[in-house]
């Protein structure tokens, strides 16, 4: 495991707060994922050895939850919600016009390895539906063209990079 | 029904019953011959309550709510307030007054629901599983499911005939997510490599990748599996159950005296299960003692008694070695892999022949806490106790071979063990006439004098006292080799002929010698031993250097250890 | 923003305010944290008795009584208590925790800090949903500030009483919103809700220790209990339904968003508030609290009689919105997420959705609820794909049926009120869904993109 420093304060951090350590599994894995991109079965016995438990207790919550992953995404990490709210406000027409911009498929890495376009289940902002997360930013009250801008605006910052 | 101390009054199915408090219901309607079905529930596990196949309707009598006074229906009797909905019987502990329906029209329908969603991605296919005839899944949808299906989607997909570690293959879409196997392996063996990975209906029971499940009790996960998710790679696809004829029996490996179930089916037999006993490992057993009836068949198997290495009836070997034990300066080696029984007719020998010595030979590996105990032969204890020998074995038979060397032992006597492996030298043992009494070839049977090929403990009934003193009997579950005599048989004549007087040479007349009056055994007779076993009065041996550490449920003697 | 007439904002009092800002300094200015030093001059059971007679009720879900709740807590243990604040806002339609802690998150820290002094916990959690990562990091940086002033952390103001708070962050999983599966998850484990019995967090609840777990809206309540008094509080509202609550409406409406309002009618909500259906349409149906709720119909009467034995007879405007006026109408208040849904839905289209929803979101612990979901979700996606057939409609209801009140937790009502309650009040339009879609033709597209279950 080569994490970075502060992954590793991150860490060390976390463990003390709470009263069994077990606690910590899920903040480990947070922070090991925002410095690796995903959790690999190596992260997962890293982490059960640093807790002291068994690494298949570290496999079986990575699995459990959604937002952790064990699989590669694109660098911009786009999720639209499709729960009831946003499906009647638009959501899906969303969802295909960021996959024919970027031309990918859905839970796929674009060909440039940009992004990822997934569905997340609902986000909790159903009073400016349709939504999506792109990273940890937050977008409402989308069309296709509010959709259309946010994808121009990922690309421009791919050229400035 | 009057309260008894300690015991709370609960009523299934409009019968009063008393249970210690603790007592789940799925217990104590059992008690009453009601079978709750169930899958997840395991007495031997923490509840988790999971699969709810044991809804039951569930009352408690009530109390008025503004003065707290108990409610009383128009005959005086408790009024019982029914929940709305159904209650999980493995999950509801026995509390006063208690009230449960196990088989009204809610409770079976929750039980139909139940096994319907069970079905549903379950494959339909039990002519080609191996769990057929012992699966409670079949036998529970047979008895409460709908009899067709409602279900006309695609089922969900999952691995198959994973190799979870040496001895077990996961089938996933049999499995029913009970958690059984999880548990055990978390709570009993001490091992957590289980667990389930995804969610929901995709929901996966997963080894974590690159480990394995390859502990020695890993093969208690295949028992407990309700289901055909879990089988044993040695027995699957093997034999079907129904044709198999089961014998209780005990494993021999330790002093635990983990009892245990044999399977055979026309003299061959297939495969070893944990029996339960409360009193000593629970539900379990260890994978090594499954392994064990492969001796029964094994390569190096003595099939036929010799003298002098050549072949000849068990008749004559024992008349033969009756003579070479007549001459004067022999010494007997016994053995706890020995039955009492066993032991009491070669103590009887010693004695007759004034023995130069009497040996065993100590074996011991680790302790590991739970069913494999420090002492690796099964009735040590039985030789204490028939008085074979006095003191705890040596591993080695060093004393034996000084006696030989100074010629004042010319002959050995020796049951089942292998001279050499007990550290007497090839020249030591070159010097002595041996007479060998054991059931597979090694170095002491390939130079015995006399030979007489005996059987293994799935040939024959006995019985053994484990480390607690237990005296717990075995079966006989297979005939053994033609050539073979059974070892009490060769005994009890051996003695016959050395003393002249008739000795009980069957258990059932061998047991009145045994249990007279006065002996630790007075009372007991092989046929009245219950299958659970008796604890003998082991005090004559208190102050004695027992190894055994804790294990599931032995405590060892402070004393004792003290002496170490 | 302008606040409508008719809300009477008191949890939401600043979050809109212009210039009001999420950090320490602007709540202290408008009296920020007096409560708190009112608080550990109190007895801790004063507060206590405060809670139990204002009537505050949860506003997670359940409604239960949060100073009864308090009550529960086992005292002879001896072992630690604990507060977890249930910032997982997970049930769709939702969203009004997301304002209190994205805009005045030191109400909640004050709020919780309160009700942890009351109940002399330990310790405090704040559970918070990966949905909202900004969330976390604002409540972080509350955190950090309070604890500079002496208002969380050791010695509290002075008092005696030491207590911190944990910000946990969840990992988008629904389950984690039950109070068990919470607390499973905030012992780095698998969310699967627990037994009960035994588990009963006030006995055994995180590290088998006794556990309070109040919803963000309920622990922002309680310092405006000890700043109104019980008593005024209580005036609030009606009687068992006092306080404001926090009302999200999102669908069908001109005005969608969250209202902060006490004594007023769905209809008031839904019309005045919210401006009534868009142009051009006519609301159906309305989700009166989160999408587990069972759906009420327009044009549906509901009738019956209160515990008071007084009759009545509302249309879906006149039901009063509170937890007895949604409960007399044969629905609950549930979270307050309100979803209103106009002609263009069809409903089965969005049971679809829904059970797509649910299915995902079940732990998959217990059978019912676990095969039941993704059952369901299998045969309303076949339909939306055209191959409905008219046994459908009488199958889910037997599947839904099935689950109901055989689950480990209230996950299963979750599943089974949607379906029930749907086939319930709209029957013939599945039953003409089931014909219209029974065969492979047809334009399916906008049913596929409402049911959106990939």
């Amino acid at each position: 495991m080569n994490l970075k420093p502060e992954t590793l304060a991150e860490i060390e951090e976390a463990i003390p707060k709470y009263p069994e350590k077990q606690s910590a599994v899920m903040p480990m894995l947070h922070a090991i994922q925002k410095d690796q991109g995903l959790l690999t079965n190596e992260a997962a016995e890293w982490v059960a050895a640093k807790l002291e438990i068994a690494p298949i207790h570290v496999l079986s919550v990575i699995t459990f939850y959604p937002f952790f992953r064990q699989h590669k995404i694109g660098r911009r990490h786009i999720r639209i919600c499709r729960t009831l709210a946003c499906a009647m406000a638009g959501g899906a027409k969303v969802c295909d016009k960021m996959l024919s911009e970027f031309d990918t498929g859905l839970n796929e890495v674009s060909s440039d390895g940009e992004v990822t376009v997934e569905f997340a289940e609902c986000l909790a902002s159903c009073g400016t539906a349709p939504v999506m997360l792109v990273d940890d930013e937050m977008y409402e009250n989308l069309d296709e063209a509010k959709a259309q801008e946010i994808c121009e605006k990922i690309k421009a910052e791919v050229m400035q990079a | 029904m009057e309260e008894k101390e300690n015991l709370i009054t609960v009523n299934i199915d409009g019968q009063d019953l008393q249970v210690p408090p603790g007592t789940n219901m799925v217990e104590a309607a059992a008690i009453l011959g009601k079978e709750i079905p169930h899958y997840c529930y395991h007495p031997k596990l923490t509840i988790a309550g999971n699969c709810r196949m044991c809804l039951v309707e569930l009352g408690m009598p009530g109390r008025d709510r503004a003065t707290g006074e108990p409610m009383v229906n128009e005959d005086g009797t408790p009024k019982i307030m029914w929940m709305p909905g159904p209650a999980i019987g493995c999950g509801t502990k026995a509390a006063p007054g208690m009230h449960i329906k196990t088989d009204s029209t809610k409770a079976l329908e929750s039980r139909e629901a139940v096994t319907e969603f069970l079905l549903i991605n379950h494959p339909l296919d039990c002519p080609i599983c191996d769990q057929a005839g012992e699966c409670t899944l079949q036998e529970f949808s047979s008895s409460h499911g709908r009899g067709y299906s409602r279900f006309i989607e695609k089922k969900n997909v999952k691995p198959k005939r994973t190799r979870l570690g040496p001895r077990v293959t996961l089938d996933d879409e049999r499995c029913v997510l009970c958690s059984r196997c999880i548990r055990f392996c978390d709570e009993v063996a001490g091992d957590s490599v289980l667990g389930f990975t995804d969610r929901g209906s995709y929901s996966t029971l997963t080894c974590f990748p690159g480990k394995e499940l390859a502990n020695n009790y890993s093969l208690n996960t295949v028992d407990i599996c309700p289901v055909g998710a879990l089988t044993s790679t040695d027995f699957r696809f093997k034999m079907r159950v129904w044709f198999l004829k089961e014998t209780n029996s005990i494993d021999f490996e330790t002093s635990v005296g983990v009892n245990m179930v044999v399977s055979a089916r026309e003299g061959t037999i297939y495969r070893v299960k944990p029996r339960r006993n409360d009193r000593v490992n629970d539900t379990w057993m260890p994978d090594s003692g499954r392994e064990l009836y492969k001796q029964v068949e094994s390569d190096d198997r003595l099939t036929k008694c010799t003298i002098d290495s050549l072949a000849t009836s068990a008749v004559d070997a024992i008349a033969k070695a009756s003579e070479c034990l007549q001459g004067g300066g022999v010494a007997v080696v016994g053995s706890g892999q020995c039955s009492v029984e066993e032991q009491f007719a070669l103590k009887a020998i010693s004695d007759g022949i004034g023995a130069k010595g009497v040996y065993l030979v100590a074996r011991y590996g680790k302790d590991d806490g739970i069913l494999m105990s420090v002492d690796r032969n099964p009735n040590v204890r039985g030789a204490l106790m028939a008085g074979l020998v006095n003191d705890l074995p040596d591993e080695q038979l060093g004393e034996l071979g000084a006696k030989i060397d100074s010629g004042e032992v010319t002959t050995v006597f020796s049951v089942k063990e292998d001279l050499i492996a007990g550290g007497l030298t090839e020249d030591q043992v070159g010097k002595v006439k041996i007479v060998y009494l054991g059931t597979h070839e090694n170095a002491t049977s390939s130079r015995a004098d006399v030979l007489i090929a005996g059987l293994t403990q799935f040939e024959k009934s006995g019985t053994v006292i484990n480390q607690q003193f237990r005296l717990q009997k075995f079966s006989r579950v297979v005939p053994g080799p033609g050539g073979a005599i059974e070892d009490l048989y060769a005994l009890a004549t051996i003695q016959a002929n050395l003393s002249g007087e008739s000795f009980p040479s069957t258990i059932g007349s061998l047991w009145k010698q045994i249990g007279i009056e006065g002996s630790v055994f007075e009372g007991i007779s092989f046929q009245s031993l219950s299958d659970q076993g008796e604890i003998l009065d082991g005090s004559a041996f208190e102050h004695f250097s027992f190894r055994e550490g804790k294990s599931l449920h032995f405590e060892p003697k402070k004393e004792a250890f003290a002496i170490e | 923003m302008a606040i409508h007439p008719k809300e009477q904002r008191i949890i939401l009092k600043y979050a809109d305010e212009p210039g009001y800002t999420p950090d320490i300094d602007c709540y202290m200015k408008n009296g920020g944290y007096e409560m708190l030093k009112k608080a550990v001059g109190m007895e801790k059971q004063a507060i206590c008795d405060e809670v139990k007679n204002s009537q505050l009720r949860g506003r997670g879900g359940a409604g239960f009584p949060a100073g009864v709740k308090w009550s529960f807590v086992d005292r002879k243990s001896e072992k630690p208590v604990y507060m977890v604040c249930n910032c997982d806002e997970s049930e769709p339609g939702t969203f009004k925790d997301r304002q209190i802690v994205h805009k005045d998150p030191h109400q909640l820290i004050e709020g919780i800090i309160i009700s942890s002094f009351a109940t002399d916990c330990a310790k405090a959690f704040i559970y918070i949903r990966e949905e909202m990562p900004k969330g976390a990091e604002i409540l972080n940086q509350a955190i950090k500030e309070a604890k500079e002033k002496n208002f969380v952390g050791d010695d509290i103001l002075g008092s005696g009483y030491s207590c911190d708070i944990v910000v946990h962050r969840g990992a988008a999983a629904y389950i984690c919103g039950e109070e068990t599966g919470l607390i499973e998850s905030l012992e780095g484990k698998r969310a699967n809700p627990r037994i009960k019995p035994p588990y009963f967090p006030a006995v055994l609840g995180l590290y088998m220790c006794p556990t309070i777990v109040n919803n963000v809206e309920t622990l922002c309540n309680v310092l405006h209990i000890l700043r109104m008094g019980a008593d005024e509080f209580a005036k609030i509202g009606r009687p068992n339904n006092t306080g404001t609550r926090i009302w999200c409406v999102s669908g069908g409406v001109k005005r969608p968003g969250y209202y902060e309002v006490a004594g007023i009618t769905l209809g008031e909500l839904v019309y005045d508030i919210c401006g009534g259906p868009k142009d051009g349409r006519t609301i159906k149906a309305i989700i009166p609290g989160g999408s587990s709720m069972k759906i009420l119909k327009n044009g549906e009467r509901f009738t019956g009689k209160d515990r008071d034995g007084n009759g009545y007879d509302w249309g879906i405007e006149d039901i009063p919105l509170d937890y007895d006026g949604i409960a007399a109408a044969g629905s609950m208040s549930g979270s307050g997420g309100m979803m209103v849904l106009d002609d263009s839905v069809e409903i089965p289209v969005a049971l679809a959705n829904l059970m797509a929803f649910y299915s995902h979101e079940s732990c998959g612990q217990c059978t019912p609820c676990r095969e039941g979901s993704l059952w369901l979700k299998k045969i309303t996606t076949r339909m939306v794909h055209g191959q409905a057939r008219p046994e459908d409609v009488d199958l889910m209801k037997s599947v839904a049926d099935q689950i109901e009140g055989r689950t480990i937790c209230a996950f299963g009502f979750a599943v089974a009120w949607p379906v029930q309650s749907y086939l319930a009040k709209f029957e013939d339009e599945f039953r003409e869904f089931a014909e219209r879609h029974s065969r492979m033709g047809g334009d399916r597209t906008a049913a596929k993109e409402l049911a959106c279950n990939h």
